[in-house]
């Protein structure tokens, strides 16, 4: 159990940045989210650290020693990746068995605990089938296995989800974070899945074109979001987003509508970005004069709850009600508090924090 | 699909009966030659069925083409083009794709390149060479003016002389290149995070999953160090390295007007024919894989 | 085309690369270098080193009227056989394809002619061709005369160009069935439901959607016509009759093995090599380009 520390961390292929100046601080036996679109450099950030991938500038520690030059068996770390990367030639024994193998570990010894690894993870009568003889599942669990034999100081995790079906995805992701639990290893998880991402991590990083947004507990990130971006990308559905403008200190004005704010201390004509959670958005029998009416023109019933789609003020706009509620299509009153209202600079998309918080906190 | 075609299957069916009547039409008609004694095997028209005198013409053709020796050294050569090849190439092709250096590339085209000079044209000077393998380096020291004096190391009648112009050919190299770049990156990964290194990985794991391409490559070398030729013809002057299928040519007058002794030209050409025909019958799924993958 | 995960092992990289560079070294770069030396040079009848000379053997060579014969017919050679050999498995494959009864035996059978090795080929087409012997011998029965290739050029030609098309049909038949296997099966599937019958589709949808592959194959079979038909012309024709099946090859050997005159076969060789070279780029321009419809 190790904790990770990444300086000033950046990664260029050729001429093009890819990472741009990483600065983030994991505990020892945190789980930590890597959260971020596609393509956003989250594989790359957890190669580096598992020394897959160079480091073009900056460091990175773990455990207090700084691996930038150290080949990955130095390091300590265990890699579980997206489409597993079995040895398709090895039974299962023989794949999560090879590190101790490669280290010399005495075929006893060896054949002990890949026993042992292989009751702990539900292997226990598959040891002597290849990885193509088993299903998607069975095959996530030798990546675990091949990870966990070694006993590493820190777990990484490259999307090891994102190939198994619904329900298998839900299963192993308990799985994942009962294994946390029990071992108590620090783990760095990457993907682009927010509900994967909310359940699992004790402390979430989210990440947008190789920049932190945001980092913080997953009720720290969803309710108090840092940034327009990460508004719209935790939560599902989405944080409802639309422009507007500052029409005092605490009202803004879209599309004609007029909405209380808690005191900003905003200065009219300012242009910002209005954030209200789909389930904080509340249908009322009657509009205020100015307030916010929606258009609804698709309702989507999911059982638990109803989804209410329609537009509000130039922008898409999602409205999440009660199972058993009777709103339909057309023009729907809604109430925000001003407390559930998030504003963000309409330039940088950065959070802009009530003037009461920020009071508190000077 | 449900379809109802009557006509054009029967199109199909004799379009590939015939094909098949035409392709398969030589073998028989080297095994109906091959049977029949030298009277009937003149007849004009030809017999068109084979007759009992098979065994004792191949004996008379197995004899005559001296061939115990000659397929000896055939299946010893054949057998060592196809092993040098897949070995040598196996390594050549990893050492391009899965390391990282300068001159990675040039290496590449330098293999790539000899696609380009078969032996057929260049087969002159390589002849000179076989006289002396170390003559490029010698004629290299001597440019460079350093008076170091190798050894001849002449390859005229030896096996490395067959085998190891056979064995230097790209196309090997390409198959395993072609194999290693569908092979996932993680693969690697995951070794090196297994503590793998460089040879572990090819070892434990690049090798076994090569398998199948080695069966592939070295049955079609099989097939081309069988099949050469004008090679052997070159550098083999003594009866014991003498190959079958150069020796084939024996078999008749070289003039060609005058007439051979067909039964039993026609029995050593069965003989020579055999072998190969053997390998890629009984090995035809990795014959055609390995011919299909090394031209891509 | 660059793997992500490489290792840094320079040393193992080096020993595994060097025998192969050894090996091209000593059998591909310094005799084409020497066929290049020897090609602007001339051996002193009396000993000495070589002296150069410029193109003066390439000028020999051009002004030989032997020389443009046996061009003349290496490129006919390799027209016709391309035409025989690429069309026949064309169309054999195309059928084979429809994997009616008995297509797992055409699969099978087709391409065994291409692992008989080219000597028993030249053999067996001798005696299948055979004048007063063999199979067509009969002709001479009804004309008398009328087939004779150790004499008439024409059926000389025609023996040798059977021969080698025979062998290369099945190596074509075994590219063209694997690539009609990789099409798309619902894009046939998509022809017939727009009413397209079976040769009909065969015309308008495989064989267009083929032309990668038929590009492919007819590069091969020139160059294979080029190179691999030594041994076919010599257990049959040797170049004869009349230097009517004299294809560069051959010609190259004669010059070189049994004339001795290394600066003439070196310069026909630097004229064969060009040519060879030059198939290839096209060949590469071309799939650069992509006649891939994919
Ligand atoms: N080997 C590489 N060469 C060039 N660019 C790369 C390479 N690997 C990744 N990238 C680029 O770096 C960015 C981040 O990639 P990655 O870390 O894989 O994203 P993700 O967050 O989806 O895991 C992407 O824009 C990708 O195109
Ligand atoms: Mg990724």
């Amino acid at each position: 159990m190790s904790d990770i520390a990444i300086r000033g961390v950046r990664k260029s292929y050729g001429r093009i940045e890819t990472v741009h100046g990483l600065d983030l601080a994991f505990g020892a036996g945190e789980f930590v989210v890597i959260l971020g679109p596609s393509g956003c450099g989250k594989s790359t950030l957890l190669r580096m650290i598992a020394g897959l991938e160079s480091i073009t500038a900056g460091e990175i520690a773990i455990g207090g020693r700084v691996v930038n030059r150290l080949e990955p068996r130095e390091r300590g770390c265990a890699m579980v990746f997206q489409n597993y990367a079995l040895y398709p030639h090895m039974t299962v024994a023989e794949n999560i068995g090879y590190a101790l193998k490669v280290a010399g570990v005495p075929k006893a010894e060896r054949l002990r605990r890949i026993a042992e690894v292989g009751r702990s993870i539900g292997l226990d009568g598959l040891l002597d089938r290849r990885p193509a003889q088993l299903s998607g599942g069975q095959r996530q669990r030798v990546a675990m296995g091949r990870a966990i034999i070694r006993e590493p100081k820190v777990f990484l995790f490259d999307e090891p989800l994102s190939n198994l079906d619904a329900t298998l995805r839900v299963q192993m992701r308990i799985e994942i974070r009962r294994l946390h639990d029990r071992q108590g290893v620090t783990s760095v998880f990457v993907t682009h899945d927010q509900t994967e991402a909310m359940t699992l991590a004790d402390r979430l990083v989210v990440l947008n074109a190789g920049r932190v947004e945001q980092v913080g507990t997953p009720e720290e990130v969803y309710h108090r979001p840092a940034s327009r971006f990460v508004a719209g990308f935790v939560g599902s559905p989405p944080m409802n987003v639309v422009d507007a403008t500052a029409a005092g200190p605490d009202t803004v004005t879209f599309g004609g509508l007029q909405l209380t704010v808690p005191p900003h201390g905003l200065e009219r004509g300012a242009r910002l970005a209005v954030g209200f959670r789909p389930e904080d958005a509340v249908p009322t029998a009657q509009a205020a004069p100015d307030g916010p009416v929606a258009a609804i023109d698709l309702v989507e019933d999911l059982g638990a709850l109803r989804l209410l789609r329609g537009r509000l003020g130039g922008a898409d706009v999602v409205v999440q009600t009660a199972a058993g509620t009777r709103h339909g299509r057309g023009p729907l009153p809604l109430q925000i508090a001003p407390s559930a209202i998030h504003l963000f600079d309409a330039e940088t998309g950065l959070r802009l924090a009530p003037r009461a918080v920020r009071a508190a906190a000077a | 699909m449900i379809e109802r075609t009557p006509l054009v299957n029967l199109l199909t069916h004799l379009v590939l009966v015939g094909g098949l009547l035409v392709l398969l039409l030589p073998v028989y008609v080297v095994v109906v030659a091959a049977s029949h004694d030298l009277v009937a095997v003149n007849q004009v028209p030809m017999p068109l069925l084979p007759g009992h005198h098979l065994w004792e013409n191949l004996a008379v053709a197995w004899q005559k083409g001296n061939f115990r020796n000659v397929m000896l050294t055939s299946v010893i050569v054949a057998g060592l083009v196809a092993a040098g090849k897949v070995g040598l190439s196996a390594i050549s092709a990893y050492s391009i794709v899965y390391f990282d250096y300068r001159l990675r590339m040039v290496f590449f085209w330098i293999i790539f390149a000899t696609l380009m000079l078969p032996l057929e044209v260049r087969i002159v000077p390589t002849y000179a060479v076989a006289a002396n393998a170390l003559e490029p380096f010698q004629a290299l020291f001597d440019l460079s003016g350093l008076s170091v004096t190798l050894p001849r190391w002449n390859l005229l009648n030896s096996y490395s002389g067959l085998v190891l112009p056979l064995v230097a050919t790209a196309t090997g190299t390409f198959l395993y290149r072609q194999f290693f770049m569908t092979i996932p990156d993680e693969l690697a990964e995951a070794a090196k995070m297994d503590g793998a290194g460089a040879f572990r990985f090819f070892k434990d794991v690049i090798l076994p999953l090569s398998v199948t391409n080695m069966a592939a490559l070295g049955t079609i070398m099989f097939v081309y160090a069988w099949n050469q030729y004008l090679w052997p013809l070159l550098v083999v002057t003594d009866q014991n390295y003498a190959t079958a299928s150069m020796e084939l040519g024996r078999l008749v007058p070289s003039a060609y007007g005058e007439a051979p002794v067909w039964n039993t030209a026609m029995a050593g050409t069965l003989i020579v024919m055999a072998p190969p025909l053997a390998v890629v019958v009984v090995l035809q799924r990795w014959f055609v894989r390995g011919l299909v993958a090394v031209e891509k | 085309m660059q793997k992500r995960a490489t290792f840094r092992n320079l040393w193992l990289a080096s020993a595994f690369i060097a025998p192969q560079l050894l090996l091209v070294f000593v059998f591909f770069y310094w005799p084409t270098a020497q066929a290049a030396y020897w090609a602007v040079t001339l051996e002193p009848a009396f000993g000495g080193g070589n002296q150069f000379v410029g193109l003066e053997n390439f000028r020999a060579v051009f002004a030989d009227a032997n020389y443009w014969a046996s061009v003349g017919a290496s490129l006919l050679f390799a027209v016709g056989c391309t035409a025989v050999a690429v069309g026949a498995a064309l169309v054999l494959a195309l059928f084979a394809d429809r994997g009616l009864r008995g297509h797992r035996l055409y699969r099978f059978t087709f391409f065994l002619p291409y692992a008989v090795p080219a000597a028993a080929v030249g053999l067996t087409f001798r005696f299948i061709f055979s004048p007063d012997a063999g199979l067509l011998a009969g002709i001479n029965h009804v004309v008398p005369g009328l087939w004779n290739p150790a004499l008439d050029g024409n059926d000389a030609f025609v023996l040798v160009l059977l021969g080698q098309s025979w062998k290369m049909i099945g190596y074509n038949f075994v590219f063209l069935l694997a690539a009609l296997q990789n099409l798309p099966r619902t894009t046939i599937e998509a022809a017939a439901m727009d009413g397209a019958g079976v040769l009909r589709r065969m015309w308008d949808l495989q064989v267009p959607l083929l032309t990668p592959t038929l590009f492919f194959l007819l590069m091969v079979n020139i160059t294979d016509s080029f190179v691999d038909s030594f041994a076919l012309i010599d257990v049959t024709t040797h170049g004869g009759p009349a230097r009517a099946t004299m294809l560069m090859v051959y010609k190259i050997y004669l010059d070189g093995f049994e004339s001795k005159d290394y600066s003439l076969a070196a310069a026909q060789s630097m004229v064969l090599m060009a040519l060879i070279i030059g198939l290839t780029v096209i060949q590469f321009r071309v799939v650069e380009r992509r006649v891939h419809y994919r």
